[in-house]
C-alpha cells in the first residue's frame, strides 16, 4: 500500500477546514485511508538517518503520512486526494476535463526499433502551468509515486516530464545502440554516451535500481525533439536540457511502456491532478502519437466511460435498500457521476472518469456505494441455509494423535517448515543431492533454501535452544513435510508425518518404542507375529541418521512408513547436542 | 544415620535446658563442639513437634580481621613493606619500586609518601625514591596484632576513628551471628515423640494410624508438578479456531498442499500478472520442481480472457496474459489458493453447486523482510461462504458473529483494497486492554472475474474472511517477539506452563 506525505496546513488551506488528528483519521476511515502517521520532516529525517546534524536545518512543519489504497492512483498526491475528499464531502462535484485544441499539435513518432526493448509510447501538454513550490514538489513526488507503483519500478511505464518551451516538436522516439546516445543528463554538466551512463549511474543510490531493465539490451530507448536534442532515456533519466523548474509554463508529458493499458491510465492520472494548475482549469492539450504503422493515435484519452447498473442489484449485493437517487447521489460523493434513468428508474447511468480506472467492473461501483453508505451502517444479516460440517479426516486424526501423544507425556514443538539444505542433507549424515526435496530458487538467507523433508532437524533444534531444561526432554510434532513427487499435479506433495524425540542421560530407545505401541494401540493396528498379513512391526535397518545396529524401519502391513532408532553420535554433535537421543518418525497417512 | 544424629542432638538440647533456666544456642554450639548452624537445625525441628521450648531470636556483632588484615598483622603494612623494598643507601626508580611490591604496592607507596617516610629525589635523572627516614614504628601492624590476641581472648579495645579507617581499608571486617535464647515452653519435655509424615498401607492395615501423631501440613507450599506432556500454545489455538467453525456449520478444506502453482495462488484469484505481490521479493518461487503443467484448459483459457480483454461485465487489465507465468510453482503465499482449487470443484461437482461454508487453518509462506511479529512463515485463518443472493449485510454479520466467540464484540470495517475482493473490509476490533482499534482481519465479497470463469451461476455470491493464526494469538498472550511463540526457539517452560486455550474467557 503506497504512503504520501502531505503538509498538515497544506492540506487543510486546501480542504477548507481545519481538523484534529482524530478527526481527520476519522475521516480518512470513512473514506478508505488511514493517517498512517503524523510527523515532520525533521523527525522523518532523524528516523531514516538516525542523524540529528543532518536534521537539524529540516523544518518542523506538520506532515500527515497517509496511507492510500494500491488502486487509487487518483490520490497519489495532494491536489488529487483534496478532490477525491471534498468530492466525498459532498462540497464541490468531480472536476470535467476537456480538451483545448492547439493550433497545431505536438507529434510523437513511435520508430520500429523500439519494438526491441520498449514499444509502447503517450504523450500530452499542459498549457500555462503556474508552479509553486509545493506543487512543483507535488508533481515531481506524483511521478515517483507512479513509478513505484502502478509503473512497477519503471519497467512496465516511465515518465518524462519537460519544459516544452526549450524543444521543438515533431519528437521521435527511437531505440539506438548504447553508444551512439550522447546528452548531458538530468542535474549534470557533462555528455555521456548511454554505455558511459551505466557507468555513472552505477551506484547511484535512486537509479541503480533501474539499469538493469535496459541495460544488457543491444539497443537503448530514447526520445528526440526535432533538432536531436536528448529529451529522455527511459526508463533511467531524462535530458538536463528539457528539465522544467518553478519558471516552466508548458509541460511537455511522455510515457514509454512496455504495457499501453497501464500507460494511458499514468498519462490520463498526471494530467487529470494536474491540469488543475492550468491557467484555464482542468483542461489538456491532446498530442498525436504515430504508430509504426503511419497511423495516428490522439492522447491522452481522457474517455468517459458510462457503465449501467441495476439499483435492485446494487441493493442487494449490498444487503441495503435505498432509492434510485439516493445511490446516485452515493456515487457521485466517490467521483463517479451517475443519475436515475428515467425510463425504467430501476437503472443508475454511472460516469467513471479518466481518473477511476480502478472501475472495471459493476462491482467496483457497488463498492463505492457501500463506501459511500458507510460500511458501519450496514445492518447485519447472517446466510440463511444451514450446513453438515465435516472435518478434514486428515486434520481430525491429526487433532485426536496430537491429544494421545501429549497424554503420553510428550511436550508438542512447532518448528519451521522450511530450512537450510544442511539441516536436512550434511547435518543428517545425508546427500542432498539424493533426495526428493523441493528446492526454493530465491532464498534471502540460508533457512530457506529448501522445504524440509523431515521433521527431525526442527525437533533437534527445539532441544538445542532448551538445553537447560531438566531432563529427560520429550518431544513431539505432527505436521507436513513437503516430497517431490513426479506423479502429483504441482510435482510435490505433502505427507503428514509423526515425529518423536527423547533426550536423557541414555538414549532409551524403548522410550519412542512404547510411544510407537501406544500410538498404533490407539488406532487398533495390532504387533504382527508369524505369519499374519495385517499389523506393524520393525524391521533392522542402516541409515547414516542412527546409530549402526540401533535402527529399524517402521513396517505397516509390510510396507515402510517410517524410521526408528538412536541418533548418530555425528548428527548429535552437528547439532550441538551433547546428550544421547533416540526418535520415531512415520506417516500417519495411511491411518486416515 | 543423618536423622539419627539429629535426633541426638534435639535429646542433648532439651536435656541441657532441663538443668537450665535458659541458654544461648551460639553457647551450646561452644559447649558440645558442634557447628553452631547444626544446633538452629534441631531447635527447628524441636519446635515442629510443638511448644517444647521458646526460642527468642538474638543478633551478636563481632570484629574480625579479613584476609588483608591478616596478612598485614603477619608480615606488616602495605607502607612498611614499600618503606622496606627502598635500598637504605642510594634509591630505587618509582617504576622498579611498584613493579617489586606486588598488588597492593601502589597503595602503600601513596601511604608511605604521606607518612613522610620516602621521598622523590627529582634531581637526577631518572628521579629516584630515596628513605626521608632511617627507620620506622609499623603502627598498623602493631595494633592489628594486638587486635588479633584481643579478639581471640573474647573482647578488643579499638578507637572509633582507627576502627572507622581500618574498615574503610578492609583489613578489619564486622560480623553480625544470629542466634536464639532458648527457655523452657509450655509443653517442655525431655523426649520428642516421632511425628509421622504420611498416612501408609501399613498404617490402615495395623490399625496404627488411630495411635500416631502427625506432622502438620504447610498449605501454603505448591504440590508436587504432575507429570505430563503439554500441547504447544499456538496448537491450541488452532484447535479452538477449529471448533469455532464446525460450531458454525463450516466444513474444513483440504489445505495439505505447501507448493502451489502460482495459477492457482494467483491468476484464478484475478491477481493481475504483474502485481508486486508476484514479485520475488513478496514469494518463494521454486526451483525444482519448477513448473506446474496440469492445469484445467478450459478454466485457464477462460483466466486468461479475463485477465486480458475482460468478460462477464469487466473490462479485464488489459495485458498479455503469459501461461509461462501462470505455470510457475511456489509456496502458497495464502490459503485463498485452496479457497480457489474449492470452489472450482463446488462449481463442477457432480450434480452442480450447492450453498456451502468452508474454513481452513494451515500454513503460509511470504519471503519477506523479517522481524520481531514478521516471520517467512505463518498460519493463515480463513472462511469463506458461497451461495446465491449472499449480501455485504452477510459478511458483516458473519464476522460479527465469528469474532463474538473469540471474545470480540466491537467490530469496526474500512474500505480497503484487494486484488480479488470487492468490495474489500479490513477488520478492526477494539481492544479494550490496550485501549485502541487494532487490525484483525481482511474480508470481502469475491470478484465476479474470479467466480464466473469457474463456472459458478451468475447469481452466486462468495464471501470470505483471512486472517492470521499468530497475531490474536500473541496480543491474546502479551507475547511480543513472534519467535518466542513459533519455531525451535520456543521456551518449552513456557509451553508447559501455558493455560488452556479460551479465546471468548475474558
Amino acid at each position: 500500500m503506497p504512503t504520501i506525505g502531505v503538509k498538515r496546513d497544506l492540506l487543510f488551506e486546501a480542504l477548507g477546514k481545519k481538523y484534529t488528528d482524530d478527526e481527520f483519521q476519522d475521516l480518512c476511515f470513512a473514506f478508505g485511508l488511514e493517517l498512517d502517521e503524523v510527523t515532520t520532516e525533521k523527525q522523518m529525517l532523524t528516523k531514516e538517518q538516525g542523524d540529528v546534524a543532518a536534521a537539524a536545518d529540516a523544518s518542523e512543519e506538520i506532515i500527515y503520512r497517509i496511507d492510500i489504497p494500491a488502486n487509487r492512483y487518483d490520490l497519489l498526491c495532494l491536489e488529487g486526494l483534496v478532490t477525491g475528499l471534498r468530492v466525498f464531502q459532498g462540497k464541490v462535484k468531480p472536476p470535467k476535463f476537456d480538451f483545448v485544441e492547439p493550433a497545431q499539435r505536438q507529434v510523437l513518432k513511435i520508430a520500429p526499433s523500439t519494438a526491441q526493448i520498449r514499444p509502447f509510447a503517450v504523450a500530452a501538454v499542459l498549457r500555462n502551468v503556474t508552479f509553486t513550490q509545493d506543487s512543483y514538489n507535488s508533481f515531481i513526488d506524483l511521478q515517483d509515486k507512479l513509478h513505484q507503483n502502478i509503473c512497477r519500478k519503471r519497467t512496465l511505464v516511465a515518465i518524462g516530464t519537460h519544459d516544452l518551451d526549450t524543444i521543438q516538436g515533431p519528437f521521435s522516439y527511437e531505440a539506438l545502440a548504447p553508444d551512439q546516445i550522447k546528452f548531458v543528463p538530468l542535474n549534470q554538466t557533462r555528455e555521456l554516451n548511454g554505455i558511459e551512463l551505466m557507468d555513472f549511474y552505477a551506484t547511484h543510490a535512486q537509479l541503480k535500481q533501474y539499469l538493469p531493465i535496459i541495460r544488457d539490451s543491444p539497443v537503448y530507448p530514447v526520445i528526440y525533439d526535432a533538432n536531436r536534442v536528448v529529451l529522455s532515456l527511459p526508463p533511467i533519466i531524462n535530458g538536463d536540457h528539457s528539465k522544467i523548474s518553478l519558471k516552466t509554463k508548458n509541460v511537455f508529458i511522455e510515457c514509454t511502456a512496455t504495457d499501453l493499458t497501464k500507460a494511458k491510465v499514468v498519462l490520463d492520472t498526471i494530467v487529470c491532478l494536474f491540469s488543475e494548475h492550468c491557467a484555464q482549469k482542468f483542461t489538456v492539450e491532446p498530442c498525436d502519437v504515430v504508430q509504426t504503422d503511419g497511423t495516428s493515435i490522439s492522447y491522452p484519452e481522457l474517455a468517459v466511460r458510462e457503465e449501467r447498473v441495476s439499483v435492485k442489484r446494487a441493493n442487494a449485493y449490498i444487503g441495503i435498500n435505498e432509492p434510485a437517487n439516493k445511490l446516485a447521489d452515493m456515487l457521485t460523493r466517490m467521483y463517479l457521476e451517475a443519475e436515475v434513468d428515467a425510463k425504467d428508474g430501476d437503472t443508475l447511468k454511472v460516469k467513471i472518469p479518466p481518473t477511476r480506472h480502478d472501475v472495471i467492473h459493476a462491482c467496483d461501483i457497488y463498492e463505492d456505494i457501500a463506501i459511500a453508505f458507510g460500511y458501519n451502517n450496514i445492518k447485519k444479516s447472517l446466510p440463511a441455509f444451514m450446513q453438515i460440517a465435516k472435518q478434514f479426516p486428515l486434520n481430525k486424526l491429526t487433532e485426536q494423535l496430537r491429544e494421545q501423544v501429549a497424554q503420553a507425556g510428550f511436550t508438542e514443538a512447532l518448528t519451521f517448515t522450511l530450512c537450510s539444505r544442511d539441516d536436512i542433507g550434511l547435518k543428517l549424515n545425508k546427500d542432498i543431492e539424493a533426495m526428493p526435496a523441493v528446492h526454493i530458487g530465491n532464498p534471502k538467507t540460508l533457512e530457506f533454501q529448501v522445504v524440509r523433508t523431515t521433521l527431525l532437524p526442527g525437533l533437534l533444534k527445539t532441544l538445542v535452544a532448551n538445553r537447560k531444561m531438566p531432563l529427560p526432554l520429550k518431544l513431539f510434532e505432527i505436521s507436513d513435510v513437503v516430497l517431490a513427487a513426479a506423479n502429483s499435479e504441482v510435482g510435490a506433495r505433502n505427507e503428514r508425518r509423526l515425529c518423536a524425540v527423547n533426550c536423557n542421560k541414555s538414549a532409551g530407545f524403548e522410550v519412542v518404542h512404547g510411544l510407537l505401541d501406544r500410538v498404533m494401540q490407539l488406532l487398533s493396528v495390532p504387533w504382527k507375529t508369524g505369519n499374519a498379513n495385517q499389523g506393524y512391526y520393525l524391521q533392522a535397518a542402516e541409515d547414516p541418521t542412527y546409530f549402526p545396529g540401533r535402527c529399524a524401519h517402521v513396517m505397516f502391513n509390510n510396507a515402510v512408513i517410517g524410521k526408528i532408532g538412536v541418533l548418530h553420535p555425528s548428527v548429535l554433535q552437528a547439532f550441538e547436542l551433547t546428550t544421547p537421543c533416540s526418535a520415531v518418525e512415520f506417516t500417519i497417512e495411511p491411518f486416515v | 544415620m543423618a536423622s539419627q544424629m539429629e535426633f541426638d542432638l534435639t535429646e542433648r538440647i532439651l536435656l541441657h535446658l532441663e538443668s537450665c533456666e535458659e541458654v544461648d544456642t551460639l553457647h551450646l554450639a561452644q559447649q558440645f563442639g558442634i557447628e553452631h548452624q547444626k544446633i538452629v537445625g534441631a531447635v527447628k525441628s524441636i519446635q515442629a513437634h510443638g511448644e517444647l521450648l521458646k526460642a527468642e531470636a538474638l543478633t551478636h556483632k563481632s570484629l574480625q580481621l579479613t584476609e588483608e588484615g591478616q596478612s598485614v598483622a603477619l608480615r606488616g603494612s602495605h607502607e612498611a613493606i614499600i618503606y622496606a623494598a627502598v635500598p637504605g643507601e642510594g634509591g630505587i626508580a618509582q617504576a622498579d619500586l611498584l613493579a617489586s611490591g606486588g598488588c597492593n604496592a601502589k597503595l602503600g607507596f601513596s601511604k608511605a609518601m604521606s607518612q613522610g617516610w620516602l621521598w622523590l629525589d627529582k634531581s637526577v635523572q631518572p628521579p629516584l625514591i630515596r628513605r626521608r627516614v632511617a627507620n620506622i614504628v609499623d603502627h598498623v601492624q602493631e595494633q592489628l596484632l594486638q587486635l588479633q590476641l584481643q579478639l581471640a581472648g573474647g573482647e578488643a579495645q579499638l578507637s572509633v576513628s582507627d576502627l572507622t579507617d581500618y574498615k574503610k581499608r578492609k583489613l578489619l571486617q564486622e560480623l553480625s551471628i544470629k542466634s536464639f535464647r532458648l527457655s523452657k515452653g509450655p509443653k517442655f519435655a525431655t523426649t520428642l515423640t516421632k511425628l509421622e509424615t504420611d498416612l501408609t498401607m501399613d498404617m490402615l492395615a495395623t490399625g496404627q494410624w488411630q495411635q500416631l501423631r502427625f506432622k502438620a501440613y504447610n498449605f501454603d507450599a505448591l504440590g508436587a508438578s504432575p507429570m505430563r506432556g503439554q500441547l504447544h500454545p499456538l496448537l491450541k489455538v488452532r484447535t479452538e479456531f477449529r471448533q469455532i467453525f464446525l460450531e458454525m456449520g463450516f466444513s474444513e478444506m483440504a489445505t495439505n498442499n505447501y507448493v502451489e502453482a502460482s495459477f492457482w495462488n494467483f491468476d484464478a484469484l484475478f491477481q493481475p500478472q504483474q502485481h508486486p505481490a508476484r514479485d520475488a521479493h513478496d514469494t518463494f518461487f521454486i526451483k525444482q520442481p519448477a513448473h506446474c503443467f496440469e492445469l484445467p484448459e478450459d478454466y485457464v483459457r477462460r483466466v486468461q480472457t479475463v485477465h486480458s480483454v475482460g468478460g462477464y461485465g469487466s473490462l479485464g487489465y488489459g495485458y498479455e496474459w503469459q501461461l509461462a507465468e501462470a505455470q510457475k510453482n511456489l509456496l502458497r503465499t495464502h490459503t485463498t489458493a485452496v479457497s480457489a482449487r474449492t470452489l472450482f470443484q463446488l462449481a463442477n461437482q457432480a450434480g452442480g453447486f450447492k450453498p456451502a461454508k468452508y474454513f481452513s487453518i494451515d500454513k503460509v509462506f511470504r519471503n519477506e523482510t523479517l522481524d520481531a511479529t514478521h516471520l517467512a512463515e505463518f498460519h493463515q485463518v480463513e472462511g469463506v461462504i458461497a451461495d446465491v443472493g449472499l449480501t455485504l449485510g452477510d459478511l458483516i454479520g458473519t464476522l460479527h458473529a465469528f469474532f463474538c466467540k473469540l471474545g470480540i464484540t466491537r467490530l469496526e470495517f474500512k474500505p480497503a483494497y484487494n486484488p480479488y475482493t470487492e468490495p474489500s473490509m479490513e477488520i478492526f476490533c477494539y481492544h479494550p486492554g490496550l485501549a485502541k482499534w487494532i487490525e484483525v482481519g481482511n474480508s470481502g465479497v469475491f470478484r465476479p472475474e474470479l467466480l464466473l470463469p469457474m463456472g459458478l451461476p451468475r447469481d452466486v455470491n462468495v464471501i470470505a474472511w483471512g486472517l492470521s493464526l499468530e497475531r490474536p494469538t500473541m496480543i491474546k498472550y502479551g507475547i511480543n517477539n513472534i519467535r518466542d511463540l513459533v519455531g525451535p526457539k520456543v521456551d518449552l517452560k513456557m509451553v508447559e506452563d501455558g493455560p488452556i486455550c479460551r479465546l471468548d474467557h475474558v
